[in-house]
């Protein structure tokens, strides 16, 4: 008698059912609301009201006027060189210093990948401006660099490593490493190590298996990582704002003192906005090109 | 992944991530010398030792002054972004609701929006609806959005490798959702919460562009005063900062790190 479900009582179980659903759903949105308001208001509407801000220009009018700004004055055409320059010549280097320590990362037994991973972590987790000043004292001119190129007498005055685009750049280059490494260890880590002892075997060189079968598989991390850190390039402030030493002006730094220098915010605002779309063109190309690698498997 | 090229064959790649890593590691320690230096010079190795720059820097109020503001806004930070953070968390792991992945994005997103852009915004926000600017609180607040994204990812890869049927067990026996998240889920997910409270903190410390925009005045925070000190007048008590920076920034996670690894081996 018992094992009799009527109708009624399965529509008042379902209705059960779906009450219960919906409270979860709505218990869900609650718990998650204070960490997603926080977000929302200071990040994601700051950057909607930047974008309206841009589009008025000195005058109040309605237009692109701060825009055209960046166009016909030669100081931003020539920070906006610099900044893709810069940008561009990190990246290069960071491949070329990253790749092969993710490689040996990735095929490294135990400990000495253990040990090499902290290599990398260790200065990642030290905070910029500890690092930027160590390269301050070292770069300067009686610093260690040029005391050991003049005792090695490979220069006999000492270079100007600091407060330019050297110094700039090996900063940069520094701080941005880690970020290529992680991301590309990580996709060369889910390579298949028989792959390559598979091309051995059927007689494939060791350089040649490496171009054919490692460089392609690792693809994936290798555009993420490069256009991670070009990404953080772009809107990078601290290093070139000390290693520089006024001289090399980027975007991050020029949006910055535009607000604490002039009265009105429309260029920097628009400064801003091309900023942010030149990250999510990147990220976005990026994603794109990323899933089309992986896919393509 | 062992190899049949020989180590002999591979010594030039040996030597170049040698290179490589001494680049990366050996010129922060540079600091740690310099900071015991006994004169006024920054130069490598220093002509002789003593405390003094360590004197000169507990001595000064604008450095320890900005010391408590930096532990108070890391704390602050670490707490609010830990507790709303694991709540967005839980919340969004496993659920399809409609907004879940709306939510998820946009949690994660001040991770690649550039932190200038960040710090223009809030100053905007906190310049346009008055007392908020130079604040501890708006400069917590500000921390919390380029901190979440931290919190978040490390808890949601410790929600994943946790099977939330054991709290639905813990439910049917009659604890309340909250008595069974503290008495069931939170013991199994320690880890991950100490690993985000240790990102939070660290992420505020060092933050530098936000606490520049919206932090002046008796609200300074270390990584303000410090750059204000690199960019304007440069002397060996930055390498005292430095050194006691370091300290800071890498003693807890090595400790977090040996005992979690220590605990795991126990639990084995």
């Amino acid at each position: 008698m018992a094992n009799f479900i009527t109708s009624t009582q399965l529509e008042a179980n379902r209705r059960a059912l779906e009450k219960d659903r919906r409270g979860e759903t709505w218990m869900r949105l609650k718990l998650a609301s204070p960490a997603f308001l926080v977000v929302a208001v200071l990040m994601v509407l700051p950057l909607m009201v930047l974008l309206s801000m841009s589009l008025f220009g000195l005058d109040g009018q309605f237009g692109f006027s701060n825009y055209a700004l960046f166009f016909s004055e030669s100081v931003y055409v020539q920070m906006f060189i610099n900044t893709f320059w810069i940008a561009f010549i990190v990246t290069a280097i960071c491949l070329v210093l990253g790749y092969p320590v993710a490689y040996l990362l990735a095929i490294l037994p135990s400990p000495w990948s253990g040990l090499l991973m902290l290599a990398v972590l260790v200065p990642f987790w030290t905070s910029g401006l500890v690092r930027t000043f160590a390269w301050l004292i070292i770069l300067q001119r009686n610093g260690v660099v040029n005391k050991t190129l003049i005792w090695l007498e490979i220069i006999e005055k000492p270079l100007a490593l600091v407060h330019n685009m050297t110094g700039t750049i090996i900063g940069m280059v520094h701080i941005m490493v880690p970020f290529l490494i992680l991301p590309l260890y990580a996709s060369m880590k889910a390579i298949d190590g028989n792959l390559m002892r598979a091309g051995a075997n059927l007689g494939s060189s060791p350089v040649h298996a490496f171009f054919r079968i490692f460089l392609p598989l690792s693809l994936p991390g290798l555009v993420a990582g490069t256009i991670m850190v070009f990404v953080m390039c772009l809107g990078f402030y601290i290093t070139p704002a000390i290693l520089g030493g006024g001289k090399i002006k980027m975007i991050a730094q020029r949006i910055q003192e535009s607000i604490a220098l002039y009265p009105t915010w429309g260029p920097a605002a628009a400064l801003a906005v091309l900023l942010l779309l030149m990250t999510a063109i990147c990220l976005f190309v990026s994603l794109k090109i990323v899933r089309r690698l992986t896919l393509g498997r | 992944m062992e190899s049949y090229v020989s180590h002999r064959e591979r010594l030039w790649l040996y030597i170049f991530v040698g290179l490589v890593v001494f680049y990366l590691v050996a010129p922060t320690l540079i600091v740690i010398p310099v900071s015991f230096s006994s004169t006024t010079s920054l130069s490598f190795p220093p002509p002789g030792w003593s405390t003094r720059w360590y004197h000169e820097f507990f001595g000064q109020p604008k450095w320890i002054g900005s010391v408590w503001v930096s532990l108070r806004v890391a704390t602050c930070t670490m707490i609010i972004t830990t507790i709303i953070g694991t709540a967005a968390s839980y919340a969004l792991h496993q659920s399809s609701f409609r907004f879940a992945n709306t939510i998820k994005v946009t949690l994660v997103s001040p991770l690649a929006v550039p932190s200038i852009l960040i710090a223009v915004g809030i100053f905007f926000v906190y310049a346009a609806t008055g007392g908020m600017l130079n604040t501890l609180t708006g400069v917590v607040l500000g921390h919390t959005v380029v901190a979440m994204p931290f919190v978040i990812l490390t808890m949601m890869a410790g929600f994943s490798s946790y099977d939330m049927s054991q709290e639905m067990v813990a439910r049917s026996l009659g604890a309340s959702r909250f008595k069974a998240f503290t008495s069931v889920t939170l013991p199994q997910i320690k880890f991950s919460v100490a690993t985000a409270m240790l990102l939070s903190f660290l992420v505020s410390f060092d933050e530098l562009i936000i606490s520049m925009m919206v932090a002046s005045g008796p609200v300074s925070t270390l990584s303000r005063v410090t750059f204000a000190t690199l960019r304007d007048d440069v002397d060996p008590t930055l390498a005292a900062v430095s050194t006691l920076m370091l300290l800071i920034t890498s003693v807890p996670p090595l400790l977090l790190h040996i005992y979690v690894a220590r605990t795991k081996r126990k639990e084995r």
